[in-house]
């Protein structure tokens, strides 16, 4: 009930909803009324707020939802006025301080860097977004229908890659990358596979549990193999090949190891894929991230 | 009951009393600390000596058994987040913190629980960085525990009982407590975070026996003091230079060494104009009255959150009296302990904010290694070379250990107005995407000459600190979860352990029954290794 509410209180649905839904708004101006001051924002349009929601954004979300709230290659653009969690101040609220259960999205003051937010300062953010949202929804550039096709086809993209429980394991699963990341991210990361392997940041805000670095071992009976690391530590390596298969090593029995930053993934140019075909098949995986 | 079991009950009964006549003797006096190379069974403070050293003269363990280390006991401690407490060891009694101002005391032989205090922390609480604590201090029948919300609390040591309780500032304006509290003389010393906040630091000295406040020194001169003209218009008020690592003790010259931290906003200068002392700033001072007697500042003026609150290490070498400190900035610091004068200041990992040195040797930053709007790439990043985990120095090698990170940051600034209570960065800094990976080291220094003699290179960077030991041997931890122990000389890795969670802890040596233990936390439990 609560959620149904809250849908329908999304403000940028008014307009089209106005005709179809103008019985369900009368009824929710009673619930919002009775919703209670912590549903609501108290700073909503407020320009003096969005302001300090700005400086609290550059301090809080913009490690990932890069400045300007644009996205950052591991959080979605939030100028977006179309959002996969949230339709609505109250659900932004939660989401900012309880996180998203089964993403890198944290629960406000968990991640033990910085500080955490108080709830006025989670208001201004969510005042600050809404004043760079962009009302027009992305302009899907592609044909989401032939990308599903050349993903599961011609671009071999299964092969490597599983979006919604179908496709390969040696790369990550992609289901979720369209709500996750802009679309300049998933582009770059097609034509420069090599260049946003996730590395470096805290565990909680890697973009994949996996580094997906290329390792090739020798082992101590000769035997070469080449994969993607599953796991690394000083000691051990877990890796898997590009025929699935998982190795489960320990470092000091290998004649050999190496890493590298170099993806196993294959450079697709635009000879290869061309842009066309590129925007279709991030059309796709936009529309499935959005689900 | 029969004659024999009379007898076997008297036996115990004396035997029990021993045992408890030994315990009950334990006081920890200020004497003990002085002299905790007697006493190398015990660990009585954060860094194992007033030095700072970290450094166990235990050698059971050693480069040649070191193979066959196994873990003895493991302690859940129940809290969740980041462990970063050293424990201490007492007479067979090891006393320790987690999350959440938990405190503990274990027999240290089997682990076992002796007594769990756990601190009515306030649920509005917002401390930066999690909800940690670095450890406790002991100093006669007490241990003294820092908490999230700016109060010191005594507990007795036998019972975990609150025998005193003090607050030492607002929490609600971001004064919190992570630090392990040194104990000096009668008096428990200790520093305050909240360098995110813009709070005025200060390191406070209470009554061990009272709590009475017996001296304060902030960290941010006010009108009239010595060094407030390094501040721009009224800007001190809310200068940050929080204390939150555990100073040393030099007992020649009865001067407790500890360092302050970042100003705020740590990312925007301006506002702030001058070289903002005691911000980034070694401060010796004297240990009956706070007073001050000399300064040494690493950053000026510092734009980048390199909060110099890394432990500063005492080392008595060539009739020198030196004190070194592996800075954040990520120059390693070598300075005349008695009058503060810089020997040497040496590059030990990534540094790009700084190519030059000023006429006394300290290092310049360039003019444009300043954060910007849009955001500009300096290393070390905000991080650091290194942070809050505890370097050790081996008198044995003469080397100094510390974890160092290699990583640049984009620095971005932005004015922010000042409101209590909240997070005041002066904007914000992201990881650079341009630079390499991150890397993570533990690296041998020879203080003398900022030689680097060693590294060992972690899967990624480890927030563990490191302990050294007569054994030849340091040891320290993964953020992938190994404890290591590696050849003191030559870096090797000799042996590690899989504890199933990351390190943000420092590790410390002990023995129990003639036996010497090495103990750490990790993931949200301390355990404790041996030999078989």
């Amino acid at each position: 009930m609560h959620s149904i509410l809250q849908t329908c209180l999304r403000p940028q649905l008014w307009l089209p909803m106005k005709a179809s839904l103008l019985i369900a708004s009368f009824t929710l101006i009673a619930y919002a009324t009775a919703l209670g001051a912590d549903d609501r924002n108290p700073y909503a349009g407020e320009p003096k707020a969005a302001k300090a929601g700005e400086f609290q954004f550059r301090i809080n979300c913009a490690l990932c939802h890069g400045l300007g709230a644009h996205g950052g290659g591991r959080g979605p653009d939030l100028t977006r006025a179309q959002k996969k969690h949230t339709h609505n101040d109250a659900e932004m609220f939660q989401v900012i301080s309880n996180g998203i259960p089964g993403t890198v999205m944290p629960a406000n003051g968990t991640n033990g860097q910085g500080v955490g937010m108080t709830d006025e300062e989670i208001w201004q953010i969510i005042t600050y977004i809404r004043s760079v949202e962009v009302k027009t929804p992305a302009n899907a550039a592609g044909n989401a229908d032939h990308g599903k096709q050349l993903f599961y086809g011609d671009a071999n993209c299964s092969l490597c890659h599983t979006v919604e429980g179908k496709g390969g394991r040696v790369g990550p699963d992609l289901s979720g990358v369209g709500g996750s990341r802009t679309r300049d991210a998933i582009i770059d990361s097609v034509r420069n596979p090599s260049r946003r392997l996730a590395w470096g940041l805290t565990e909680s805000t890697k973009e994949f549990p996996q580094q997906y670095e290329t390792i090739t071992v020798v082992t101590a009976d000769g035997k070469e193999i080449k994969g993607v690391a599953l796991n690394e530590d000083n000691f051990s390596v877990q890796m898997m090949d590009a025929s699935e298969l998982i190795y489960l090593l320990q470092k000091d029995k290998l004649r050999s190891f190496k890493k590298s930053r170099e993806s196993m993934m294959p450079i697709y140019k635009p000879d290869l894929l061309s842009d066309k075909d590129l925007d279709d098949i991030v059309a796709f995986l936009i529309s499935v991230g959005a689900k | 009951m029969t004659g024999r079991k009379v007898f076997t009950t008297l036996c115990i009964a004396i035997s029990a009393w021993v045992t408890f006549a030994s315990l009950a003797r334990a006081q920890v006096t200020f004497e003990r600390i002085l002299n905790s190379g007697k006493e190398p069974q015990n660990w009585l403070t954060y860094s194992g000596d007033y030095a700072g050293r970290r450094f166990s003269p235990l050698d059971q363990v050693n480069a040649s058994n070191a193979h066959s280390l196994t873990a003895k006991w493991v302690y859940q401690t129940g809290a969740t987040g980041k462990i970063e407490t050293t424990p201490l060891v007492v007479d067979g009694i090891l006393y320790a913190t987690a999350q959440d101002d938990r405190a503990f005391a274990l027999d240290a032989r089997t682990g076992r629980p002796i007594w769990m205090y756990q601190y009515p922390v306030p649920t509005d609480i917002r401390p930066c960085c999690g909800h940690v604590n670095r450890g406790l201090a002991i100093l006669g029948d007490k241990v003294f525990l820092g908490t999230l919300d700016a109060h010191v609390v005594a507990l007795d040591a036998k019972t975990g009982n609150v025998v005193w309780n003090v607050t030492a500032a607002d929490y609600r304006t971001g004064y919190s407590f992570t630090v392990a509290p040194l104990a000096v003389k009668n008096l428990v010393v200790i520093g305050v975070s909240g360098g995110e906040y813009g709070i005025r630091g200060f390191i406070d000295a209470y009554d061990a026996a009272t709590g009475e406040r017996k001296w304060r020194f902030y960290t941010v001169p006010g009108p009239g003091e010595p060094g407030h003209e390094t501040w721009e218009g009224d800007s001190w008020k809310v200068g940050g230079a929080p204390a939150w690592n555990t100073g040393t003790y030099d007992p020649a010259t009865n001067q407790i060494l500890w360092p302050a931290g970042n100003p705020a906003p740590s990312n925007r200068g301006e506002g702030r104009a001058g070289d903002n002392l005691y911000s980034n700033t070694l401060l010796a001072l004297n240990a009956d009255t706070g007073k001050m007697s000399w300064h040494f500042q690493f950053t000026r003026h510092d734009e980048h959150d390199w909060d110099a609150t890394q432990v500063p290490v005492i080392i008595d070498a060539g009739g020198k009296h030196l004190i070194a400190q592996a800075n954040r900035n990520g120059f390693f610091y070598l300075l005349d302990r008695s009058s503060g004068k810089l020997i040497s200041a040496k590059v030990y990992g990534k540094v790009t904010w700084s190519d030059s040195k000023d006429a006394e040797g300290r290092p310049v930053a360039k003019k444009d290694a300043s954060p910007t709007l849009e955001g500009h790439t300096v290393c070390p990043g905000a991080l650091g070379t290194t942070n809050f985990m505890a370097p050790t120095y081996d008198p044995q090698t003469s080397l100094f250990y510390v974890t160092a990170r290699d990583q640049c940051d984009i620095f971005s600034t932005a004015p922010q107005p000042y409101e209590a209570g909240h997070a005041y960065y002066g904007s914000a800094y992201f990881p650079s995407e341009e630079a390499e990976p991150y890397r993570g080291f533990l690296k041998a220094i020879d203080p003398a000459t900022g030689e680097i003699k060693w590294k060992f290179e972690h899967t990624s960077p480890t927030w563990s600190g490191v302990l050294s030991t007569a054994g030849g041997l340091v040891f320290t931890g993964d953020a992938e979860g190994n404890f290591i122990a590696l050849d003191a000389a030559a870096g090797k890795a000799l042996w590690h352990f899989q504890m199933g969670g990351a390190v943000y802890a420092a590790p410390m040596a002990y023995a129990v029954d003639g036996k010497e233990h090495v103990a750490i936390a990790a993931g949200s439990a301390l355990y404790s290794f041996g030999l078989p």
